[in-house]
């Protein structure tokens, strides 16, 4: 739709997008499939998902930029194709082993430089603050990415609630890590638990998401469950999942790809075209589930991953070849 | 055993077995059930078949040595030839689905990532041998000149593994890796062990000998 303004990001014809009417049209009927004929085993298989799906809604979001106008991923692809090595290292172990997590009871422990620390249980962490759905798009340093309808809200609003005290200059994320529920953990691909940080002013960015569902559901174990972190104009893995501590910290934290890689994962790791992997081009992404398949042609990776006009202000003046 | 390999039979069944793989991942790609990322999977799964079919063209002597069933040298040929379409099928997807084979991107993208060049030198090194994998281009180089052109499968191995290692660095992940490199350690120490020039009871004959001149 070349007669929109350009806000930073690349609008996809509308006829591309499928509307949530028709997306939730088509899961009725698979769950009609599913109940209603009783032994047809290819119906319930069909509506396995469906059925165990818990309905997690939210209002649209207003925020600027927090709806991208393209094509959603395929809610199948979305949750069958995922980085969460504590599942196992390839994208389809996810989807096969997270059934063993379990979401509940779950806390998160807010703790640190604030002047309100305290351990949120899950349910109280849901009610926290209005539900939306935001449309971003997720860039993987692997070179590929997707367009996911996430539920959940702003970062800013807990971070808000603890109210952080003058030390506070990182936010660091500490994931689940426990070897009954995660059989990936046994391997020594990365030094678990696995951590994430940010500064403590793009932890405040509005667009940072606290993600309790997507597609209109809670989130599938694989994708992060109970609660996960979106941070849209930075590579995947920044974006931590199955959240169990945030600490606000006055160093820069330790995360677990730079305690792997120094030289290949930086702790910014923004999603910059400009600036590659030390093994592989930046420049280039395969959006995943595009029309034309095999074929389709990868698509030019945006500056901040397309949210430069939301975003590009915190990292003025910074050399971001020096802080990649 | 023996019967059974030599049975009219056996080489279109290993014939059909090692085209298996081929059908199945181009019934995936038609039926769209290679996951989320079909290109990906296409590229590496054909990869991997490429490593599996060259431990199989390298166990062939080994195990022929070892259970004394030389008809299995029948089948050496087909499972080397296979290889090479594996080796040229993973180009293919690499150049076709990834690159759009477009020459400069291919050419930035092997300057980023080497292993490229290693798995393309690898496969390269392979078509000599494709190309004199008959009888009349054995009978035209002579036995000797033939087995010696043939070790470049060795380099081809040794090359192999260097891209898979080298891809799988990006993510420390070498546990699939490790089994492969195991599989190749075995089968060309086994052929570097035979190679060395045999000294082993020379010592003790030694001594019986200077025993007995006492």
């Amino acid at each position: 739709m070349h007669f929109l303004k350009d806000r930073g990001f690349t609008h996809a014809a509308s006829s591309e997008i499928t509307p949530r009417e028709v997306y939730e049209q088509r899961r009725r009927l698979l769950k009609g499939l599913a109940v209603g004929s009783a032994g047809a085993l290819l119906a319930s298989w069909a509506g396995r998902q469906a059925l165990a799906a818990t309905p997690l809604a939210g209002t649209k979001s207003t925020l600027p930029g927090a709806m991208a106008m393209e094509k959603l991923t395929p809610q199948q692809d979305v949750t069958s194709y995922n980085n969460f090595y504590e599942f196992g290292t390839d994208k389809s172990d996810p989807a096969r082993a997270a059934h063993t997590l379990k979401t509940r009871p779950w806390t998160v422990s807010v703790e640190g430089e604030v002047k309100k620390p305290k351990v949120y249980d899950i349910e109280e962490l849901l009610k926290l603050a209005p539900q939306e759905e935001r449309i971003y798009r997720l860039r993987c340093v692997e070179g590929w990415s997707m367009v996911i309808p996430w539920v959940g809200y702003s970062l800013a609003e807990l971070i808000k609630r603890v109210e952080p005290n003058g030390n506070a200059k990182y936010v660091q994320f500490i994931t689940l890590a426990d070897k009954a529920q995660m059989p990936g953990i046994r391997s020594g691909v990365l030094d678990w638990p696995y951590s994430e940080g940010l500064r403590l002013d793009e932890a405040m960015h509005p667009l940072a998401l606290l993600a309790f569902g997507l597609y209109g559901e809670v989130l599938p174990n694989q994708n992060g469950a109970p609660v996960r972190l979106v941070v849209p104009w930075k590579y995947g893995f920044k974006s931590a999942k199955s959240i169990v501590k945030i600490r606000f910290v006055d160093k820069q934290p330790k995360t677990s790809w730079q305690e792997a890689a120094p030289q290949e994962y930086g702790f910014y790791s923004n999603v910059n075209p400009t600036v590659d992997h030390p093994r592989w081009s930046q420049a280039t992404e395969r959006r995943i589930g595009e029309a034309g398949g095999l074929f389709a042609k990868k698509k030019p990776t945006l500056m901040f991953n397309g949210y430069e006009a939301q975003v590009g202000q915190l990292y003025a003046g910074m050399d971001l070849k020096k802080f990649y | 055993m023996k019967k059974l390999l030599l049975h009219p039979a056996a080489k279109p069944v290993l014939f059909v077995l090692c085209a298996l793989p081929f059908a199945w991942l181009f019934y995936g790609a038609l039926s769209d059930s290679l996951g989320a990322n079909p290109a990906e999977a296409l590229i590496r799964r054909s990869g991997d078949w490429t490593l599996r079919f060259l431990c199989l063209t390298l166990a062939v002597t080994p195990l022929r040595q070892w259970t004394g069933l030389h008809a299995l040298a029948r089948f050496r040929r087909m499972l080397g030839l296979t290889t090479f379409f594996y080796g040229c099928a993973h180009l293919l997807c690499y150049s076709w689905l990834d690159q759009g084979f477009e020459l400069e991107v291919i050419a930035r993208d092997i300057a980023k990532r080497p292993f490229i060049l290693v798995g393309f030198t690898a496969l390269l090194l392979m078509l000599p041998l494709a190309l004199t994998s008959f009888n009349r281009a054995i009978k035209a180089l002579g036995a000797a000149r033939w087995q010696a052109l043939h070790k470049l499968v060795y380099a081809t191995a040794l090359l192999g593994l260097l891209h898979f290692f080298w891809m799988r660095a990006a993510k420390h992940n070498f546990a699939e890796w490790s089994v492969y490199a195991a599989i190749l350690g075995v089968l060309l120490g086994w052929r570097l062990l035979r190679a060395l020039p045999h000294q082993p009871r020379q010592p003790q004959a030694q001594a019986l000998k200077l025993q007995q001149d006492r």
